[in-house]
């Protein structure tokens, strides 16, 4: 099950939650052991996250354990659920609510077997830290005693009734992370820190741009195609071996890279297609006509991509920090052409993941490199440059609005066009594999054009591309271009980054002044209402006008996907040398909330994410290269520059959970552009908002 | 050559960077890579209890110094603090921008907010934690 990309199927099969409907054995997803632990086995990763408490605290809530007494397994495949990716702010819905559902039928079975046994009513029996005590508070069996029993080799039963919301003890309260102790211990956590007996060390050289071919080798580098790599015993070894092949390799050709990218992304050929159209089409008196350009971004994460692989017997192992261990594997197997199940990914953290970076390709380089060396583990490890340039980039986009108002200044019609690259290329989804060195391998075919996922999946480049606002008339198109000289996919929010931008811009702008309340008289939606008007109390956006010269706060609205989390953002900022972001107030509702600090935390990271995109992000390249490799050229947010975040969460306890790793992202760079027009009277169109751009808005 | 490491004898043949000794050879896992290029702050370690990049030093300038990692500072009351903060998402900057903070600590035991970030400047958290890593600093001051 991938909501993220299909949205739902009917299958005929009575409906169970989340990836249980398509993992329906309960052994998949747990096991009880005799010492009193049980382990719960979710297709969800961690990527940074905290998604393991979470589910360890569904876990924990519905058997009736200690939270200390839930293992959580990494994901293998083979073994775990398949749940396709970890990916568009969905793993709660699920990969949780899956846990939740074969927990409570776990109890409900385990009870009924120690009912039996001891003659005991099932209604009874109640569950205290995995033990079924009788009425006398005696206990009569365990989950422990019962472990050896094969209860769980069994579908599950779509009638079992989890804990009521209100009865809750565990979800819904703050449980510390329980991967941070060891983290700031500095312990061996990460993949990176594997270190297997005989590992060897890998490090590639990639072509200058797509599409060259490697025509002078050094002999001590180890090639496929024009895949080039070199493998050594320690890794300052191959450093230097990398560093020397670099500078030795000769490649020709190749195609060149869209240095003008407004002008080519307008040039582009592409496929049009409907969004959506609502309501009669109707031309209005007045005609508001804005163009947003957002260019492409870089996942830019702290730490390198890095896989570890081995080769054996005609088999592949592979340790690896992607978001989806299945869909890697599928792709895995048809770029070294092996049958799936010679190939096992196994899922270790990585460092935080942002959406589809170089995790996955990674993962093939080290399988390549390992099938020249079989029997030893090899570890590959990517450099910042890769990390920046090598990975799949947030595309480019270009949106443009179009408003017709009556004479009385009503909005009649609301026109909008998204352009540019799909935002989807991961891998396990196309005919040919989408992993970086795939397509430079002999025989290969080309990469493939990356795609948008239908918006009943959430969308890509058209994801909230539809305003939440009650409009007359909505007419919605997307562009995707068939051309894709920079690899692109998904990062955090995708399309929505701009579409919400643009929205929000163009509302602030028709609200002539009364910002909020020209929202709410265009809101039906009480949810979307209440997180704004929270919003405005917590920020004092009304005092807005008692700023000093200079400064300006802006707000923004969006319900995430337009069926996720709703998120307001107030953001104040100060125009300086560059503009600096001062501080975020945010109002967010996310129906029920397991781990309320864990939620603020990725809330709090969203809207950090947000302002440095907003400020500073833009990868950078002319027709040979991309130039922003270093930290130096892709400037992100650092210490200095990041704004106060308050965040207040709506409590729904008893709403179906929505996800916080992506609201807040699309709705901070949205309250910031519109904090620039109250700082410096100008409503900007182009990211990111540096002094360079700000500039050309006057032009 | 010789430093020390964590309090105790180290010996290392040379001709690697300090965090490759660290990580490979001493197998050390705090001091983590991320640029290579001192721009992340990774990779920091105290160096006569001064925290600087150790991805881009040669083991070299270690000679006859002390060296200590987030493994040598452990327990640390920062540890206690980033904890009850739960100030950390991925985690990966995390070893390195608690040695900054520990050095801050020790220079001036009670830093105010610019003086923390100043000191933090040098690292950079993609997860967007940083007022949660400031607000733990300013508990494990208070
Ligand atoms: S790895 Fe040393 S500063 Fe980035
Ligand atoms: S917690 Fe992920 S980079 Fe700081």
């Amino acid at each position: 099950m991938n909501l993220a990309f299909h949205g739902f199927a009917d299958d005929g099969k009575a409906r169970l939650p989340g990836s249980l409907h398509v993992n329906r054995r309960l052994s998949r997803w747990l096991a009880f052991h005799p010492d009193g632990t049980a382990t719960i086995r979710p297709g969800k990763v961690e990527l940074g996250q905290g998604i393991l408490t979470t589910l360890a605290q569904i876990a924990a809530e519905e058997l009736g354990l200690p939270l200390s007494s839930i293992r959580v397994a990494p994901t293998v495949t083979g073994e775990s659920p398949d749940e396709a990716v970890t990916s568009g702010s969905l793993s709660v819905q699920e990969c949780g609510m899956a846990l939740r559902h074969a927990c409570a039928d776990a109890r409900a079975l385990f009870l009924s077997v120690a009912a039996q046994s001891s003659g005991v009513p099932r209604e009874a029996l109640r569950v205290e830290a995995g033990s079924f005590l009788g009425p006398d508070g005696v206990e009569v069996s365990s989950y422990a005693a019962l472990s050896d029993r094969d209860l769980l080799d069994a579908e599950a039963s779509p009638d079992v009734s989890p804990i009521p919301a209100g009865a809750r003890r565990v979800a819904g309260t703050s449980a510390p992370r329980l991967d941070l102790p060891p983290k700031l211990r500095g312990e061996p956590r990460f993949l990176h820190d594997m270190r297997l007996p005989g590992m060897l060390h890998a490090r590639m050289i990639r072509p200058p741009r797509p599409g060259a071919r490697l025509v002078t080798v050094p002999d001590f580098a180890l090639r496929e195609g024009d895949f080039l790599a070199v493998v050594a015993a320690s890794e300052a070894e191959a450093t230097r071996m990398a560093e020397r092949a670099a500078r030795l390799a000769r490649w020709e050709g190749g195609i060149a890279f869209p240095a003008d990218w407004p002008r080519w992304l307008e040039d582009t050929p592409g496929e049009r297609s409907t969004v959506a159209e609502q309501g009669e089409a109707q031309d209005g008196t007045q005609v508001l006509r804005r163009v947003f350009w957002r260019p492409f971004i870089a996942h830019a994460s702290v730490g390198t991509c890095c896989a570890v692989a081995l080769w054996e017997a005609g088999a592949l192992r592979v340790w690896s920090h992607s978001q989806g261990p299945y869909n890697l594997r599928t792709d895995l197997a048809k770029a070294l052409r092996l049958p799936p199940e010679a190939v096992v990914v196994e899922h270790r953290e990585g460092a935080g993941c942002y959406g589809h970076n170089g995790a996955d390709d990674v993962a093939l380089d080290a399988a390549l490199c390992a099938r020249a060396h079989p029997g030893r583990p090899v570890r590959a490890l990517w450099t910042r440059a890769e990390e920046l340039a090598a990975a799949p980039l947030s595309p480019a986009m270009r949106v443009a609005v179009e408003v017709h108002r009556d004479g009385e200044g009503r909005i009649v019609s609301w026109r909008t066009e998204a352009r540019g690259n799909g935002h989807s290329g991961r891998p396990g989804r196309a005919k040919d594999p989408a992993l970086l060195s795939a397509p430079l391998l002999p025989g290969a075919a080309p990469m493939p054009v990356s795609i948008n996922p239908p918006l009943a999946g959430g969308g890509g480049v058209q994801r909230n591309l539809v305003p939440l606002y009650r409009l007359p008339h909505v007419k919605a198109e997307m562009v995707r271009l068939t051309e894709m000289p920079i690899r692109a996919s998904a990062l955090r929010g995708l399309g929505a980054l701009a579409n919400v931008w643009a929205i929000e811009s163009v509302m602030d702008e028709l609200a002539e002044g009364d910002p909020v309340g020209f929202r709410l008289r265009h809101l039906d939606d009480p949810r979307a209402a209440t997180v704004l008007r929270e919003a405005v109390a917590l920020s004092g956006f009304e005092n807005r006008h008692a700023l000093s010269e200079g400064e300006g706060m802006g707000i923004a609205l969006a319900r995430y996907k337009n069926t996720g989390a709703w998120c307001a953002v107030v953001a104040h900022i100060r125009a300086e040398e560059r503009l600096r972001c001062l501080a975020l107030h945010l109002a967010c509702d996310m129906g029920e909330v397991i781990n309320p600090d864990g939620a603020l935390n990725q809330l709090e990271g969203g809207a950090i994410h947000g302002t440095s995109i907003a400020l500073k992000e833009e990868a950078r390249f002319d027709e040979e290269c991309i130039l922003s490799t270093s930290w130096d050229t892709y400037p992100v947010l650092r210490f200095s520059e990041v704004p106060r975040v308050a965040v207040k969460l709506i409590a729904r306890p008893e709403e179906p959970p929505l996800g916080a790793g992506e609201p807040s992202v699309a709705p901070t760079i949205a309250a910031i552009a519109n904090a620039v027009h109250q700082a410096l009277g100008i409503r900007p169109t182009r990211l990111p908002f540096t002094p360079e751009n700000l500039a050309k808005e006057s032009d | 050559m010789g430093f020390t490491l964590n309090g105790r004898p180290a010996e290392h043949p040379g001709g690697v960077t300090l965090l490759e000794a660290l990580r490979s050879d001493f197998a050390l896992s705090g001091p983590r890579f991320g640029c290579g290029q001192e721009q992340c702050g990774a990779c920091h370690v105290l160096l006569n209890g001064e925290s600087v990049p150790s991805c881009a030093l040669p083991v070299e300038a270690a000679e006859g110094r002390e060296v200590t990692t987030v493994e040598g500072l452990t327990p640390h009351p920062l540890q206690a603090a980033f904890e009850a903060e739960q100030a950390g998402q991925c985690g990966f900057c995390l070893s390195g921008i608690l040695v900054s903070a520990a050095a801050l600590l020790r220079r001036n035991p009670g830093p105010d907010e610019a003086a923390i970030r100043a000191a933090l400047e040098p690292h950079l958290c993609r997860c967007g934690v940083q007022n949660r890593i400031l607000r733990a600093v300013r508990r494990a001051v208070a």
